[in-house]
């Protein structure tokens, strides 16, 4: 193995049931029904994963997503704008516990 | 992950060698099908291969340095032809079909012979004001117009297209809304045809139309009829473009992996009959690209007394995956 990550590895993912089918299979199928278009369009869900993707980072779903939003009707604009949805929900949650640092600095100071 | 790589692969798709991918022809044996035409109902007119743009995804490689051209011998033998034979759709293509010097010509003559007449354009063509009188032409002969639009991203529309086509394209569909085009009631027809900007499949069409109509209407007052996603067919300039990026193995996988054996049933192969610029026949347009004449066997448009014959064979290579895949493209 030369790298962690390799982009074939993708094309395996449903070989991931080998030892576990019947939990492989609920996963999938739950998959499935999760991406298939409801009150959200696949569109748009694609484009929620593509942001959540870049939140866990991870190689694979960032690769799968690009893909599916092109394929969905997204354009880079729209994708990009995804990620600062993502970055901005991420920074601010780490400038939100702010207020918990100054909850105790203003308790421990006069 | 699994939305992008779950597709069910087409019968022979093998794991042991996925860099080849079976052939078309053994695709459809493996499932037991036949590739033969329907009533054959419309006449495509390809009027040559010069064109203002030189669009990257183009199956033909058309564009401003092009010189095949149909001439006005060959432009009289076709209107004989499609007076002989009697369709129902004449479908006016090319290249852009605005710089052939018999377009108006063809157009005056075959309004008169099918119900329905369309004229495909690029948009940047017929807007220009050499084409005043071609436009005023199209509107008198309710002619549908079907125009090329990728995408609502101007960034996306120009690398397809080249630099300043999608601004272009606004102006254009701004004019023809106001002759009347795509307006309800005006019997103006206007389709938009969308292709992929790049090496992947195309959206859904009813939600991409949609969300077209929608973004169209809302930003620039713009209003059409249909709207259509075709796929990419890997042939000229795109297969270049999808070899030299690296991208062709992968793309021809993905048409492979979705091949629908029930949209072959409405493949536009069965009912259409394509002549070239040079006036033989094809069973369509992607096979008169790469020169894969009618049936297998080169014909001239002169030489036929009626449509192809229900039942007749079609030509097919692997580029027909193209219009297999998913919905198919009719």
């Amino acid at each position: 193995m030369e790298t962690y990550y390799d982009p074939q590895d993708l094309d395996k993912f449903e070989t991931i049931g080998r030892e576990a089918p019947g939990l492989a299979k609920k996963f999938f199928d739950y998959y499935g029904a999760v991406f298939a278009a409801g009150e959200l369009s696949e569109r748009e869900k694609a484009l929620i994963a593509l942001a959540v993707a870049h939140t866990i980072q991870c190689p694979y779903c960032i690769d799968a997503y690009t893909r599916a939003c092109l394929e969905k009707g997204s354009n880079p604009a729209e994708m990009t704008e995804a990620l600062h949805v993502a970055t901005a929900i991420r920074g601010g949650a780490s400038l939100v516990h702010g207020v918990q640092m100054r909850n105790i600095a203003d308790k421990l100071s006069m | 992950m699994t939305a992008a790589t779950r597709g069910r692969p087409a019968a022979s798709t093998n794991k042991k060698n996925p860099a080849n991918p079976p052939s078309f022809q053994s695709t459809l044996a493996d499932r037991g099908l036949t590739l033969v035409r329907n009533t054959t109902d419309t006449l495509q007119i390809n009027v040559g291969l010069k064109c203002n743009q030189a669009c990257r995804h183009c199956h033909l490689s058309a564009g401003p340095q092009r010189a095949e051209n149909m001439d006005r011998r060959t432009a009289e033998a076709v209107v004989a032809y499609a007076r002989r034979a009697g369709f129902q759709t004449i479908d006016i293509t090319g290249g852009a079909p605005e710089l052939n010097p018999n377009a108006e010509f063809l157009v005056a003559e075959l309004s008169e012979l099918a119900p329905r007449l369309m004229f495909r354009s690029n948009l940047s063509a017929l807007n220009s004001r050499k084409r005043s009188r071609l436009l005023d032409l199209l509107v008198s002969r309710r002619a549908v117009i079907v125009a090329s639009f990728p995408s609502l991203n101007p960034g996306q529309a120009d690398a397809q297209r080249g630099s300043g086509i999608f601004s272009t394209s606004i102006d254009a569909l701004t004019r023809l809304n106001a002759l009347g085009y795509g307006r309800q009631g005006s019997g103006l027809e206007l389709n938009l045809v969308s292709n992929p900007v790049g090496a992947f499949l195309p959206p859904a069409q009813s939600e991409a139309e949609a969300r077209f109509r929608r973004v169209l209407k809302g930003r620039w007052g713009i209003v059409f009829n249909r709207y259509y996603s075709f796929a990419n067919v890997p042939l000229g300039r795109f297969r270049n473009w999808l070899k030299h990026t690296e991208n062709f193995q992968r793309y021809m996988q993905k048409l492979v992996s979705a091949f629908n054996s029930c949209a072959l049933d409405g493949v536009m192969c069965r009912s259409l009959v394509s002549v070239a610029w040079d006036g033989y026949l094809f069973d369509c347009d992607f096979n008169l690209a790469c020169g894969l004449p009618m049936s297998g066997r080169k014909v001239h448009v002169s030489d036929l007394d009626g449509p192809p014959a229900a039942g007749a064979p079609i030509a097919t290579a692997d580029h027909c995956y193209t219009c297999t895949a998913g919905s198919g493209f009719t």
